[in-house]
């Protein structure tokens, strides 16, 4: 900061935004660098929410693990599932019969919606639009309802099991699936009547937070962010896993990069989710749901690293296998820990109320950020 | 002049109270009145532990194969038993799960050889000790039972 800058010959001022701040989502504390009412750097402390999950696994079996990865992002319990699933699949080389594919991206979409959502709705109750909370949860509450009919839980599901599914799908799941995806268009085009064509809206979050394609790349930040900045990079088109090279639908990208854009990506991958469920839930096929996995599952020595397309970003398992009942090392790789690193970047220069908006669009979940 | 036109008479403020109106319609509300009414619990709920008995003969389902506690990724479940000495089989004595560390994530349920352990869709089991939290075989097989304090 040289004193040209400044009006006044002033001190810098550092100010402690959070833990308790309800727009920082959880327990994130930034400490905020200010000269007056302008950012001059963040530095984020995180922690609050750590539980250890990564030794966690040491001590447990694969079977045992999974009900712990849905407790790191509990907004998209099912995509954590997911990946964790495939991650162990691949390491014991079994593959999940086709039925328990449909079902997984089934489900894992409809994750997707739930976790858009409801950031929608948080989000935009921390810019000052309370109204969309209200309905977004609505329509969120379909979903957890579609979850807790198939696996007995809203949050925290534990739906996938290693090798395909616990559960075989229940008596009107088809009609239930199907009515959300005809009714949530509709509501889509309400939430953008709320919040797209607003003034308001559209003046708090354009130019704000621009990180551009070079700057993502750098930070190796993912998901919609990344897609925002007119980078079309979605793990399910690069590298389709669960049978997503069969389903048809679009990565939507912007070019600016800014805050607005996160938001029209994220409201256009809701419309795009619900395409990939209409077509998944047409042709279920019959079959088995679980592959054969021994009951005590023991891997061969080796490694397997799988990485898909959470809500959220890229989110990886890295398993290492001595040949024991338990992993010898498990790494996650969080999109909400990397995405939180470009924070600082965002912010410079900005104002205080915008860093509000930029977590917001980052989209950070703490438990995953800290697991 | 058409975005004049619509910042003058604040049609975007307009469009919004618009959609505010329409979800005003009685068949929008979603709030469950919990106290008064019990909500609508799905078939698979995973809620309070039960420890299922035998309708004909009142003995428990349960034959100590100790399955469940071997599942349990937090190891909260003991179970106790003793050897018959006339039918050869486990009698079981004592089971004992602790709710309080308890993250209903269903693998007892589908360790259960018999099932004789579910999870109900019971979803109540405040308590006001942390010993009340920790069910013995009478608190699962018979459900929470009311604690009486001195007043």
């Amino acid at each position: 900061m040289s004193a040209v800058e400044t009006f006044l010959d002033s001190n810098e001022l550092v100010l402690n935004m959070g833990p308790q701040h309800p727009s920082t989502h959880g327990v994130l504390r930034i400490i905020l660098k200010l000269d007056g009412e302008k950012v001059n750097g963040t530095e984020c402390v995180i922690g609050y929410l750590h539980r250890g999950v990564e030794k966690i696994a040491e001590a447990r079996t694969y079977q045992m693990f999974a009900p712990y990865v849905d407790r790191m992002d509990y907004i998209s319990a099912v995509s954590n599932g997911l990946g964790y699933c495939l991650a162990v699949e691949k390491l014991g080389g079994i593959e999940a019969p086709p039925r328990a594919q449909a079902v997984r991206v089934i489900l894992t979409e409809l994750n997707r919606i739930a976790s858009h959502l409801f950031w929608l709705g948080t989000h935009a109750l921390d810019i000052g639009a309370i109204t969309p909370l209200f309905y977004t949860l609505r329509e969120r509450e379909e979903v957890l309802k579609i979850f807790e009919n198939y696996c007995g839980a809203r949050l925290t599901t534990h739906a996938f099991r290693i090798g395909g599914l616990q559960y075989e799908l229940y008596e009107g799941f088809e009609e239930q699936v199907r009515k959300f995806c005809d009714d949530l268009p509709g509501k889509i085009d309400e939430y953008e009547e709320l919040l797209t064509g607003n003034r308001i809206w559209v003046e708090r979050l354009t130019g704000v937070g621009i990180l551009n394609a070079e700057d993502c790349k750098r930070y190796g930040v993912s998901g919609p962010m990344i897609r925002a900045a007119g980078v079309p990079a979605d793990l399910r088109k690069l590298q389709p896993y669960c049978g997503y090279e069969q389903y048809d639908f679009d990565v939507p990208t912007r070019v600016n990069g800014d805050c607005f854009d996160r938001y029209v990506v994220r409201m256009a991958e809701m419309r795009q989710s619900v395409r990939i469920i209409q077509q998944a839930v047409a042709n279920v096929p019959t079959g088995p749901v679980m592959a054969k996995v021994p009951k005590v599952f023991k891997p061969a020595i080796g490694e397997a690293y799988v990485s898909i397309e959470a809500p959220k970003g890229e989110l990886g398992y890295f398993i290492v296998s001595d040949g024991t009942l338990n992993p010898y090392r498990l790494r996650v790789r969080p999109p909400s820990l990397v995405n939180l690193q470009s924070l600082d970047a965002m912010c410079k220069g900005t104002l205080v109320a915008d860093v509000v908006a930029i977590i917001g669009t980052i989209d950070i979940v703490l438990g995953e950020v800290d697991r | 002049m058409k975005k004049l036109f619509r910042r003058f008479f604040l049609v975007d403020f307009l469009e919004g109270l618009w959609v505010t109106f329409r979800n005003q319609h009685p068949k929008y509300i979603y709030t469950e009145q919990y106290p008064a009414e019990r909500p609508q619990i799905a078939e698979r709920y995973r809620g309070a532990p039960r420890l299922n008995i035998n309708p004909e003969n009142n003995e428990t389902l349960c034959i100590s194969c100790n399955l469940c506690a071997i599942a349990c990724p937090e190891n909260l479940i003991v179970v106790g038993w003793d050897r018959n000495p006339v039918t050869k089989r486990k009698d079981l004595t004592t089971f004992i799960y602790d709710t309080s560390r308890c993250m209903f994530c269903g693998l007892c349920e589908d360790a259960c050889p018999v099932d004789a352990l579910e999870l109900t869709q019971d979803f109540e089991m405040a308590s006001y000790t942390r010993e009340g939290q920790i069910w013995d075989r009478r608190m699962l097989e018979e459900g929470p039972y009311p604690v009486k304090y001195k007043s």
